[in-house]
């Protein structure tokens, strides 16, 4: 994902706006879409999207920071979002978690210095008979042991040459 | 090749098992040929996914696990011979006691049409309903038939719908919402899912019933964000529906208007509260509000509005076509029709169930759950999700219904039904559920806030082996409190987990406090990994899985777990193919 130039900034959000609308019940919406461009939302551009909606920030900003999908750092080009629902859980997603965490040496919502992945969990991905389910990018994976997900940790790895 | 049509259940759960693989697959083997390619959803046999069905003039045979050689397989007896035997799910004595409990009013299209296809919605009865109740019923009498049914809302609460839908349109508000709540926040319950993947046609077929009935002239559709392709399939279907004058202006020529807005959710499990979600379609913070005013009064934008779940609008179009009494006649007390629950945890047939009122846990569980993966005996169901609470084997003839289930001081909930054996520990699941409600508090009441965190604290205490006496006295105290003083659902019923487990395993508390010790051999603090001298074969495996190297050991001599390094991860455990090391 792209990492915002702070120049096209006042562009961007006339455009946001202009796809999306400028209603108050438009800023979840809006806030969806900057995540989509950007994979997290830059702070700026909240600044720039409240005042051309005409909301005060803070309550912009209070949106986006009530949501859990909202991000604001920016993300790895794999988003890995292990499963921490009931099945999963039950299922021992924690030794999971433990393992991609070590393998990868980042902590929950943190990314790996080359920028290639980032480590979040999430409660249930609706797959929970396949449970520990692990979902990188918009890839569902499920019945995993450690030994499968290193091996598809490796599988992305090799991708990137 | 014999003529045939190839059907890949492309619901998530079959796609995360790789069936678009087999899709793609297939796809590529047969172009030019007389086999044709379709698509359904799931069909709620999540554990037997990829599932295949191959259907040929003369019947439809449900293949399951089917990989790429048994594609082959496939494709080869329809070039020449008879189609295998093998793979056949539904087909044996073990397999008719999971269809025949089973009566599917909501799910009988799933994992059967194209959910990508209207006309195959329409050929199967699709919309007929709607037409019956434009042409030959007036609103009144679509509420009186739904009062009939006995239809209570399957969101959790059990609310009757018909009752709910009479406010609604007995407000004099020229406008006025609906909302279909798709948020099904609870880990471990994926029906709502399952229903807009697999017949999303359904879903706006009872809210276009529910508009007409009420008067009600826009609706939304609220779906959680984790859930791509059921939003995918919801906005071709309401596409589709709008071309076809399903929905729109001037509906079938019949005068009626009604639009229909699909929200992405971003993310907040108190958000599948009534007065969060209104709050949450209007753009701000989703925490819950005060009721009076409730939502048929005063919802979003301060019009009256009605929430119900997506169970519950399938139920409508079903109940209009076939009948009041096409319904109720499954009952139990005073719950009526189907309830959908997803089976997932420690169990054989994990998936997708509906049944009947009144049918028995031990029935869901042993007949058409076929017991635990691991063959040792279940211990207990957590029905309800996080505001649900733990079933010990003891209740099982509890019948399904919402009054015996709230009864064991569980609740019926969306119908997450997750089996526990005896390697799963209780005070884990409860700390478990804390940690999520926890979480996911909006922070509005006090109680909820720093009550929940402070029942968590005193369960981390007592799963790292500090426990003390009183402890489970603070969390009864605690309890109370947190249920009495907040606002919603989320901080009243947060405590249930706890104290169901604190009732009916009240022995496994005590062991981790008093003897330290944690008998479903899960909580760290209070565990060793040994090696089993016998059954250790050398083969290093453990070895090198160890992520801390606490494990030491030649090749072909036993090894050994220095219990000062290790972590109790599990690893080795998970990795020995000899059963060779034991959890203490
Ligand atoms: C914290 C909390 C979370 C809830 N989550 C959901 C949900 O995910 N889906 C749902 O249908 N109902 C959920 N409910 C119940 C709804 O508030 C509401 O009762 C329901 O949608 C009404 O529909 P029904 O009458 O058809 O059941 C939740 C309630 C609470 C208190
Ligand atoms: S609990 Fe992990 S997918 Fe549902």
């Amino acid at each position: 994902m792209p990492l915002i130039d702070e120049s096209t900034i006042p562009a961007e959000a006339k455009s946001l706006v202009s796809e999306i609308g400028s209603t108050p019940d438009k800023s979840i919406p809006l806030l969806q879409e900057m995540q989509r461009r950007y994979g997290y939302i830059p702070e700026k551009l909240v600044e720039a999207v409240a005042k051309e909606i005409g909301m005060p920030l803070a309550e912009l900003y209070g949106v986006a920071t009530f949501y859990s999908q909202f991000r604001f750092t920016p993300v790895g080009k794999y988003l890995i979002r292990v499963c921490k629902g009931t099945a999963c859980h039950v299922a021992g997603t924690e030794m999971l978690y433990s393992v991609i965490s070590d393998e990868l040496n980042v902590d929950e919502g943190e990314t790996t210095e080359d920028m290639l992945f980032t480590l979040t969990s999430v409660a249930c991905l609706g797959c929970c008979s396949l449970a520990p389910v692990v979902m990188i990018n918009d890839t569902v994976y499920g019945k995993l042991t450690t030994a499968k997900i290193k091996k598809i940790l490796n599988g992305y790895r090799n991708e990137k040459g | 090749m014999k003529k045939a049509k190839l059907i890949v259940g492309l619901g998530s759960c079959g796609i995360a098992a790789g069936a678009q693989d087999i899709y793609d697959y297939i796809s590529s083997k047969v172009e030019g040929t007389s086999v044709e390619m379709g698509i359904t959803s799931c069909v709620g046999l999540c554990h037997a996914e990829p599932i295949v069905d191959v259907l040929t003039a003369e019947e439809r045979i449900t293949y399951g696990n089917v990989d790429r050689k048994f594609a082959d397989k496939l494709l080869e007896a329809l070039q020449e011979g008879e189609l295998p035997r093998e793979n056949r799910i539904l087909d044996s004595e073990e397999e008719k006691k999971y269809l025949e409990p089973q009566v599917k009013i909501v799910l009988k299209n799933c994992g059967v049409i194209d959910p990508e296809s209207i006309d195959e919605y329409i050929q199967t009865g699709g919309y007929e309903a709607l037409k019956k109740c434009l042409t030959t019923m007036k609103p009144e009498e679509i509420i009186e038939e739904i009062k009939k049914s006995g239809l209570r809302g399957r969101g959790g609460a059990g609310f009757p719908t018909a009752v709910k839908w009479s406010f609604l349109a007995a407000s004099p508000s020229k406008i006025k919402y609906l909302v279909c709540n798709a948020d099904e926040g609870d880990p471990g319950a994926f029906m709502d899912r399952a229903i807009m993947e697999g017949d999303p046609h359904a879903v706006i077929e009872g809210m276009v019933i529910g508009s007409y009935a009420t008067g009600a002239d826009h609706g939304y559709i609220y779906c959680r964000a984790e859930y791509p392709l059921a939003l995918k399939r919801i906005k071709k279907a309401i596409s589709e529906a709008e071309e076809r004058n399903f929905l729109g202006e001037n509906i079938l020529q019949s005068g009626l208007s009604f639009h229909l807005d699909v929200k992405e959710g971003a993310g907040a499990f108190v958000c599948g509260e009534e007065t969060a979600l209104i709050a949450s379609i209007e753009g701000k913070r989703g925490m819950p509000r005060l009721r009076p005013p409730f939502p048929a009064q005063s919802g979003i934008g301060g019009y009256p509005t009605n929430i119900n779940n997506v169970e519950t609008w399938v139920n409508v179009p079903r109940i209009i076509l076939n009948g009041a009494s096409s319904f109720n006649k499954y009952s139990y007390g005073k719950s009526f029709g189907t309830k959908i629950f997803a089976l997932a945890g420690k169990i054989k047939r994990g998936g997708l169930i509906e049944v009947p009122m009144g049918l028995s846990i031990r029935n869901i569980v042993e007949e058409i759950g076929g017991g635990t993966t691991t063959g040792l005996p279940v211990k207990a169901v957590q029905i309800g999700g996080p505001a649900g609470g733990c079933i010990p084997d003891s209740l099982f003839d509890t019948p399904i219904d919402y009054d015996s289930i709230n009864a064991t001081g569980a609740i019926m909930g969306s119908g997450g039904l997750v089996v526990m054996d005896e390697k799963t520990c209780m005070v884990d699941v409860a700390k478990y559920f804390l940690s999520f409600t926890q979480k996911e508090s909006c922070g509005k009441c006090t109680f909820c806030r720093i009550g929940t965190k402070r029942m968590l604290e005193i369960l981390e205490k007592i799963t790292e082996g500090k426990g003390e006496e009183e402890d489970m006295g603070k969390l009864e105290n605690l309890a109370h409190h947190v249920n009495k003083t907040s606002l919603c659902g989320l901080g009243q019923l947060a405590p249930n987990p706890v104290l169901t487990t604190l009732k009916y395993f009240r022995k496994e508390y005590e062991a981790h406090i008093f003897e330290k010790r944690c008998p479903a051999g899960v909580c760290k603090a209070l565990i060793t990994m040994v090696v089993i001298d016998d059954k250790c074969t050398g083969c290093m495996l453990c070895k090198k899985a160890c992520p801390v190297n606490a494990i030491s050991g030649e090749r072909k001599q036993v090894h050994s777990i220095d219990p000062d390094i290790c972590t109790r991860c599990g690893i080795c455990v998970e990795t020995c193919k000899y059963d060779a090391i034991e959890v203490l």
